[in-house]
Formats: structure tokens, C-alpha cells, sequence
């Protein structure tokens, strides 16, 4: 019955989903909205969860000395610091004088944007040994995304702007970009929406279960 | 000749990393001002937010947070700007968990430029902001039947049925276009998919430079009816609005590092030919 | 003295009635000069006509279609109409409740905020400089009805149906005994023997399964090929690290792994750390998995799911500990950083089908023939929608438009 339920539950509210798209009447269309916003709820519960989870992990890792339980310490600290903080800002938390707010803008805001930065730095490490024209189709990779990199930015076209107009970079860059790269593209996103189609109808009538846990 | 490549195989990779850094550092401070040219893309962009009748209602999902800021905000100002410019009425929302406040803040700086210029824009009349809510791609579908149910308050928590913008907004076919700023999930593909397709609310997007290529397919089905990719895709818009703002000074920068990664490309490749020749008898 | 002040009023009295007819006279004699030219008035826009009403077809009941001809007097440049008025009540004569205001030259609108099987009845008026014009046309009962399908969406129904037939089909005859070929994926087999090499180097397997919460079906796949990878790193007594993004996704991988060691049969040497709870803060978690890759080294990284801008820092990171890596997502854009930077890649579909291949299992192995039937379908149906709209048949193209 622990196995069985869940599989039920799955199966029925994922073919009445697939029905609610077809049929427009109140009849499905209000019970579907309704599971729609369950969705919603539970993805607000997920947060609170989380915390928890973060909690209990860290905790438990910190009591046992783990090797690197003082930077959980720091995690745990400021979880609860943060925590703090919004309840005593109450309902207004998130106007520009409040403490939640000088902790977004001077803390995570410069975090968030420091770690995005570093994949400028990592791109250039990969390109140095990424291309590397072993064959003729590692060839055409390499000279398509040379075209492409300098054709996306100012000095690509400023470098070939005496050339004829076709033999720019920026219209060959575009011409890269909505010919060859397109079509790749669309045969991949379908093949990959093919996967998810078939994932689903594995899930939805219990033929993959092993997500569900415990073995069969 | 040799000894400078072999140099170059046993080259730290921090020193490809100081080169980068010092590359954008540059010209940040010392701006070069290469010229731009315009895509098509953004082009387009630009010009189905330039068709809409003064007065529409927009809405417009900012779904970003602070870690792609360079690349989102400009767009995002530029955006508002031309709005704003055609009297527009937007309605701003977030789905990301991270992103309101970014969003927020970005939406009142527009605003108190024109503040400064003279001209009022009011709070819950000519914008508004709804701020974030939870659920992804379920929230969008949850808008499409009611739109003051699922944002039942704004950010500053008002009561949204209040606001004077939202008085008769129903669903998505209360605005005649929706504007993406998206930096990934949920973003511009679930607005394609969840939205556009079911409930045909035209569109229009500015995304990362990254996830630009995949969005292509769309905008040539017209599911999108602009596309604005990246930094460069930014600079452009502010170009066509004569305006100069963080983006084109960015783009010096984005150029010096670009033509580097090119040139990391060929001296990669240097290095590995000289080691295949080195390496046959 | 009361003569005198009854004197004195008639005088006053006089003295008024003379001013206004000497005013009056003198406007009579002398005209007001006029400053400027006069402006013609604007007149008041002829109504419209021909109010007509159409219930939307193929939804919940929710809308009204209405209709109608446009003013005489609305044509560009003249300025006399600047919109109309659309007005509703629920009986002829009102009440009437403003439905919308629609700008001048616009001659349908969709009424949404309607209940469904409520008769309701609309008028229409132009209003212009010159004022508004009495609502003429008038039309109801319009009566929004809710349908039972929406017949636009048949196309994807067919597709689906036939998706659904074929995997289903597939599936038996694979139960049946004939268990279709599955190719080689080189990325699945590589697991194996990077497991191998980190037991060789008695190091860890780090398993970065996504960065998304279960309503990602890529999360999904992911989770199922944890299990899979817990069996063999069971098998080969190497410990596992599972960093874990989103607390629903927490729970489950906690029971993938403990479900691969029990189906390895060494349910003791599950080790309950062996999945954490990180943060959905992208490069939160990004940041941990490039701490454990830097701090315990495990010799074999595979990233399994959905990814985004931290697919780089995650491979470069990873290939900079000299780790073998493979990874497999259907997120389009980020493949080409896992190719440079990983040493094996399941491409799109490839992840999805890495269950099935991973567990041979008949009926999952079905399924994967089914779909690729589909595959073959939707090629054919592409090349037959190309002829036809080359050759001017558009009936295909507007049967796939969904609404």
C-alpha cells in the first residue's frame, strides 16, 4: 500500500492534468486550477522544508565534528541571523530601508555576482584547450565559433568592415545563428521534448517507479 | 618559436585568468567606444514595443536575480524607459526567489529619473510592482485564470485589487504584451511555453547571451516577437533609443575579452599541432 | 421720509434697468469685435451600427465575441470619433456596466469577464470631441456556453494518442520476449569505469544530480540513474557524495541511494551523509560542489539533470582536479561547455533514455522504441508539412495551430 498509493495518486492526477488541457469544461477546469495552486502552496512549503533540512544536516554535522564543521557553523549562524532579521522586519521586509534589504544589496547581491563573474575567467581556460582541431568537423567547430564570438561584438564587424557585405563578420555570425545553429537546435529540443514526453508517460502509469524509492 | 609554445602548454591557467581580468578592468575605466551595430533581433524588440498604443497595459517579468545584473538590468531599464516613453502602463512581476528586490530597486530608479525630469509617475496608476511568488511554471499557469488571485498582494504588500492599474486585469488578456527579462529557469522558455502557446499573450524577450541560440527556433516561429540577447543584444536597444548606458560601456570590455578567448583558440591550437609534431618520429 | 426712501429705491431701481438697457443696446449697435477666428464646432460622431455577438467557441464559457460597424464619421484625420464605449447588462434596458473603452477604428473586441450560461446584452456608443452619441446599437441575449473540447487542440491530442499507442504497443511486445536493440551510450558505460577508477584510488564518486526541483522531468531522470550508480558504487565498496539542491529532491535521492545499496545487497554500508542538503541558491550550490571537488577529491564527477550558468564552473572546476567526468543534460545551451570540459556527454534525449539502458529493463526499453517511432512520425510529418506549404496547402499548418 506504500508503493501502491503514491503510484495511484501519480497516475490519476497526472492523466487528469493531460485531460484538463483538452477539456475546457468547469467540471475539470476548476479541479485542475484547485491542483494547480496545491502546486503552489507546496512549492512555498518546499522552502520552509529546506530550512529545516539545512538545520537538522548541519546541526547534526557540527555536534559530531565533522572535518569542516566550522564553515557549517558560519551556514547555520547566518541562516538563523537571516531568519531573524526578516522577522523582525516584519511585513515591510522588503522596503529599502529595512535590514533584510542592506543584507540583500551588500551581502548577496555582491555574492550572486561575484561567482557569475568567475565563468568569464572559466571560459577562457576552456577555450584555450576546448577547440582543438584534431579532425575536419573539430575544424569547422573551431572557425564557426571564431566567426561567432567576434561577429557578436562591436570590433568583429569594425575589423571587416571593408570587406563585401556578405563577408562580415556580423552577417556571417548571424547567418551562423539562424541557419545551421537553428536546425541543430530544433532537432535536439525535439528529441529532448520526445524524452521528457516518454519520461512522463513512464512515470504517470507506474512504469518507472524506482524514483519513488525502496526498491521493487 | 618551439620554446614559446612549450612555454604556453605549461602556462598556469591563472595567468589566462589575470589577462581576462585586467582586459575588463580596462576599458570599464577607459572606455575605447568601438561603434555598434544593430541585429535584427533586437531591432525587432524595439519595435513592437514602439507599435503599442499609448496607454496599454504591459505586463512585464523581470526573472532575474543579483547574480546576472550586468547583463539584466540595462535591458531592463532600456525597456522601461520606452515604455514609460509611450505611455505605457506595466505591471511587474518576479519568479525568481532571489530576484524581487534586484527587481524592485531597478523599477524605482527608472521611475525617479523621470521624477527628476518632471514628469509624475504614480504608484499603483502608471506601474506597478507585484513582486515575487513561488511555484514556477504553475504560477504562470495560475495567471492565465485569475491574476489578482495568484498576486493577492504587491511587493509592499498592498492589497493588489486596490491598485488603480489592476482594476479590470483578469488574466494575460487584460495586456496586450508581455516583456521577458530572463536570466533562465523559469524564464523565457516556460513564458513560450506555458503561456504564449495557451493563452497567446504576444511576447517579447531579452535573455543571457548564453541562452540566446536556443531561443532562435522561437523567434523565427513568431512565438516571440523580439529578441534581445545578452550584453551586446542590450547595448544595441540602448544604441536605437540614444541612449549610452551600462551595457555599451560594457561592450569594450565584452570585445577585448572575446577577441582573447579567440586568440586562446588559435594559440590552443598552436601548441597542440607543435606537440603532434614533436611527437611523430 | 418714507416717500423720500420710496424715492430713493425707484431711482436706484431705475438706475439698474437703465444700465442693462443701455448695455444691451450698445451690444445691439456696436458688435464684439472679433480677436480671432472662430473654431468650427465639432460635431457629435455618429453612432455605430450593427451590434452583433458571438460566443467564443472552445472554452470554459468565459467570453463574448462582439461585433460591430464602425461610425460614419470614423476615418482617419478627421477627429471626430476618438473610441467607442462598450457597455453590458443583464437585461435590455439595463443596468449597464462598462465593459471596456476601445480606441477609434477598432471594430471587435472579446468580452472575458462574463459568467458562463448568464444571457447578457451589450450596447455600444462613439464618443468624440463633440461628445458622446446615445447608444444605438444593441444586441443579447448573448449567452457564453462552456464546451467539452476544445477542438483546436485535436492535433495534439492525435499526436499524443499515437505517442501513447506506440510506446504502449512497443512495451508488450517487449514483455512478450522481443526486446528491441539499444545502442551503445558511451557516456552510461563510462560510469562504470570511472567508478572503477576511483575504488583503484580509493577516493569518493561526487554525483551532482541537478539543479531543479521535481516538477523538472530532467530531475526525474537524474534521480532514477542515482539509483543505478549507487548500486555499482555499492558493488565496488567506494563512498558516494550527493549535494542535493532542493529539499523535495533531498528526500528522494536519500532514498535512491539507500535503495541502491539494499538492491546491492550491502544495505550496511549505507552511509546516511552520503546525500546532503545544499541551498536552491544556484551558485550556493554551485560554490559547495566546487569545495568538495577541491577539498576531498573524488576521482569520478557526474553531473546528471538540469543546468544552467554553473555548468562551467562546475567542469572546469571538476577538470582542473583531474577527475573523470561525464555528464548528461537536455538543457540545450549549456552542452557545449559540458562537452569542452567533460569527458563524456548524454546529449538531450540520451538522458532520458540512460534508465532504461542502465536497468534493461523490457518494458522501459519499449518504451524507448515507442518513442523513436514517434521521432519517425514527426519527421515524416515535417517533410509532408514543408510539400504542402510549398505547393500552397495550408490545412496541415492550421490543424497543428493550437489556441
Amino acid at each position: 500500500m506504500k508503493r501502491e498509493l503514491p503510484l495511484l495518486l501519480t497516475a490519476v492526477i497526472g492523466l487528469f492534468m493531460i485531460m484538463s488541457f483538452f477539456v475546457p469544461h468547469h467540471l475539470v477546469s476548476v479541479p485542475a486550477d484547485f491542483l494547480q495552486q496545491c502546486a503552489v502552496i507546496m512549492v512555498a512549503f518546499g522552502f520552509a522544508l529546506g530550512g529545516a533540512n539545512a538545520l537538522r544536516v548541519n546541526l547534526e554535522s557540527i555536534a559530531r565534528r565533522q572535518p569542516d564543521w566550522p564553515y557549517k557553523l558560519v551556514l547555520v549562524v547566518s541562516l538563523l541571523f537571516t531568519i531573524v532579521i526578516g522577522l523582525h522586519d516584519g511585513r515591510h521586509w522588503q522596503d529599502q530601508s529595512t535590514w533584510s534589504m542592506f543584507l540583500y544589496n551588500n551581502i548577496y547581491s555582491p555574492m550572486q555576482g561575484t561567482m557569475f563573474a568567475l565563468l568569464a575567467f572559466y571560459i577562457a581556460s576552456a577555450a584555450f584547450r576546448a577547440f582543438r582541431i584534431r579532425t575536419v568537423e573539430a575544424g569547422l567547430l573551431a572557425v564557426a565559433a571564431l566567426i561567432v564570438m567576434l561577429g557578436r561584438v562591436p570590433v568583429g564587424d569594425a575589423a571587416t568592415n571593408w570587406l563585401p557585405e556578405p563577408l562580415h563578420l556580423g552577417v556571417m555570425q548571424d547567418w551562423i545563428m539562424n541557419v545551421p545553429q537553428n536546425a541543430a537546435k530544433r532537432a535536439i529540443l525535439m528529441g529532448a521534448a520526445m524524452g521528457v514526453m516518454a519520461t512522463g508517460l513512464r512515470v504517470i502509469l507506474g512504469i518507472e517507479r524506482s524514483y519513488l524509492g525502496g526498491g521493487d | 618559436m618551439n620554446a614559446m609554445l612549450s612555454a604556453l602548454e605549461r602556462l598556469d591557467r591563472r595567468w589566462l585568468f589575470l589577462l581576462v581580468g585586467v582586459l575588463t578592468l580596462g576599458p570599464l575605466l577607459w572606455p575605447v567606444g568601438l561603434p555598434l551595430g544593430t541585429s535584427k533581433p533586437v531591432q525587432q524588440f524595439h519595435d513592437t514595443i514602439g507599435a503599442l498604443p499609448e496607454g496599454s497595459r504591459v505586463l512585464f517579468s523581470a526573472d532575474f536575480d543579483p547574480g546576472s545584473k550586468p547583463e539584466m538590468v540595462p535591458m531592463m531599464k532600456t525597456a522601461l524607459r520606452q515604455l514609460f516613453d509611450r505611455h505605457c502602463r506595466v505591471v511587474v512581476t518576479c519568479l525568481w526567489t532571489g530576484g524581487s528586490g534586484i527587481v524592485d530597486q531597478t523599477l524605482e530608479e527608472v521611475v525617479a529619473e523621470y521624477r527628476a525630469k518632471g514628469r509624475t509617475l504614480e504608484y499603483g496608476v502608471d506601474y506597478a510592482d507585484l513582486g515575487y511568488k513561488a511555484g514556477y511554471e504553475a504560477v504562470m499557469v495560475l495567471m492565465g485564470k485569475s491574476i489578482l488571485h495568484t498576486f493577492p498582494q504587491d511587493h509592499h504588500s498592498h492589497p493588489t485589487a486596490t491598485l488603480p492599474i489592476m482594476r479590470d486585469v483578469r488574466d494575460y488578456s487584460s495586456f496586450v504584451l508581455l516583456v521577458n527579462i530572463s536570466a533562465g529557469y523559469p524564464g523565457t522558455k516556460e513564458w513560450v511555453q506555458q503561456v504564449n502557446s495557451r493563452f497567446h499573450l504576444p511576447m517579447v524577450s531579452g535573455c543571457t547571451a548564453v541562452s540566446t541560440p536556443e531561443f532562435y527556433p522561437y523567434l523565427q516561429s513568431g512565438q516571440l516577437r523580439g529578441l534581445m540577447g545578452g550584453m551586446a543584444g542590450a547595448a544595441e536597444y540602448e544604441r536605437l533609443r540614444g541612449e549610452s548606458g551600462s551595457a555599451t560601456k560594457g561592450m569594450d570590455a565584452q570585445s577585448l575579452t572575446h577577441v582573447f578567448v579567440a586568440l586562446c583558440i588559435v594559440m590552443g591550437n598552436l601548441v597542440h599541432w607543435s606537440k603532434r609534431k614533436g611527437a611523430r618520429p | 421720509m418714507t416717500n423720500i426712501g420710496g424715492l430713493r429705491r425707484v431711482g436706484w431701481s431705475g438706475l439698474l434697468v437703465f444700465g442693462l438697457c443701455a448695455a444691451a443696446a450698445w451690444a445691439q449697435v456696436e458688435p464684439v469685435p472679433v480677436l480671432e477666428p472662430e473654431k468650427p464646432a465639432v460635431a457629435v460622431p455618429a453612432p455605430p451600427s450593427r451590434l452583433s455577438y458571438d460566443d467564443v467557441p472552445n472554452d470554459a464559457g468565459s467570453a463574448v465575441r462582439l461585433t460591430w460597424r464602425l461610425s460614419a464619421d470614423d476615418t482617419l484625420g478627421r477627429g471626430i470619433v476618438s473610441g467607442y464605449v462598450l457597455e453590458r447588462g443583464t437585461s435590455p434596458v439595463g443596468p449597464w456596466t462598462l465593459v471596456d473603452s476601445i480606441g477609434f477604428g477598432i471594430r471587435e473586441q472579446v468580452d472575458a469577464g462574463v459568467s458562463r450560461n448568464v444571457p447578457y446584452f451589450y450596447r455600444i456608443a462613439a464618443w468624440g470631441p463633440g461628445g458622446t452619441t446615445p447608444a444605438l446599437a444593441n444586441a443579447g441575449p448573448a449567452i457564453a456556453r462552456e464546451t467539452w473540447f476544445n477542438t483546436t487542440r485535436s492535433s495534439v491530442l492525435a499526436v499524443m494518442l499515437a505517442f501513447f499507442v506506440l510506446v504502449l504497443y512497443f512495451m508488450s511486445l517487449a514483455q512478450s520476449g522481443k526486446k528491441p536493440f539499444v545502442r551503445r551510450l558511451a557516456g552510461i558505460d563510462a560510469i562504470e569505469e570511472a567508478i572503477g577508477r576511483a575504488t583503484e584510488m580509493g577516493r569518493p564518486v561526487l554525483y551532482v544530480p541537478w539543479i531543479q526541483d521535481i516538477d523538472e522531468i530532467q530531475t526525474v531522470a537524474g534521480l532514477v540513474i542515482l539509483e543505478s550508480v549507487a548500486r555499482m558504487t555499492a558493488r565496488y565498496e567506494t563512498p558516494i557524495r550527493v549535494p542535493v539542491a532542493y529539499p523535495i529532491p533531498f528526500t528522494i535521492a536519500q532514498e535512491m541511494v539507500k535503495s541502491g545499496y539494499l538492491n546491492a545487497g550491502r544495505p550496511e554500508a549505507y552511509d546516511p551523509d552520503a546525500v546532503t542538503f545544499v541551498s536552491p541558491e544556484q551558485f550556493a550550490y554551485a560554490a559547495k560542489i566546487g569545495g568538495i571537488m577541491l577539498r576531498e577529491r573524488p576521482a569520478a564527477h557526474i553531473f546528471m539533470g538540469s543546468f544552467y550558468g554553473e555548468s562551467l564552473l562546475l567542469a572546469e572546476t571538476g577538470f582542473s582536479t583531474g577527475a573523470i567526468q561525464v555528464a548528461g543534460t537536455a538543457n540545450v545551451h549549456q552542452l557545449p561547455f559540458f562537452v569542452v570540459a567533460c569527458d563524456y556527454t548524454l546529449i538531450g534525449e540520451e538522458l532520458f533514455a540512460a534508465s532504461a539502458y542502465l536497468s534493461g529493463e523490457p518494458r522501459l526499453v519499449g518504451g524507448l522504441k515507442g518513442a523513436d517511432m514517434l521521432k519517425l512520425f514527426v519527421i515524416l510529418l515535417i517533410l509532408v508539412g514543408c510539400v504542402l506549404e510549398t505547393m500552397g496547402h495550408h490545412g496541415l499548418t492550421e490543424w497543428m495551430q493550437t489556441q
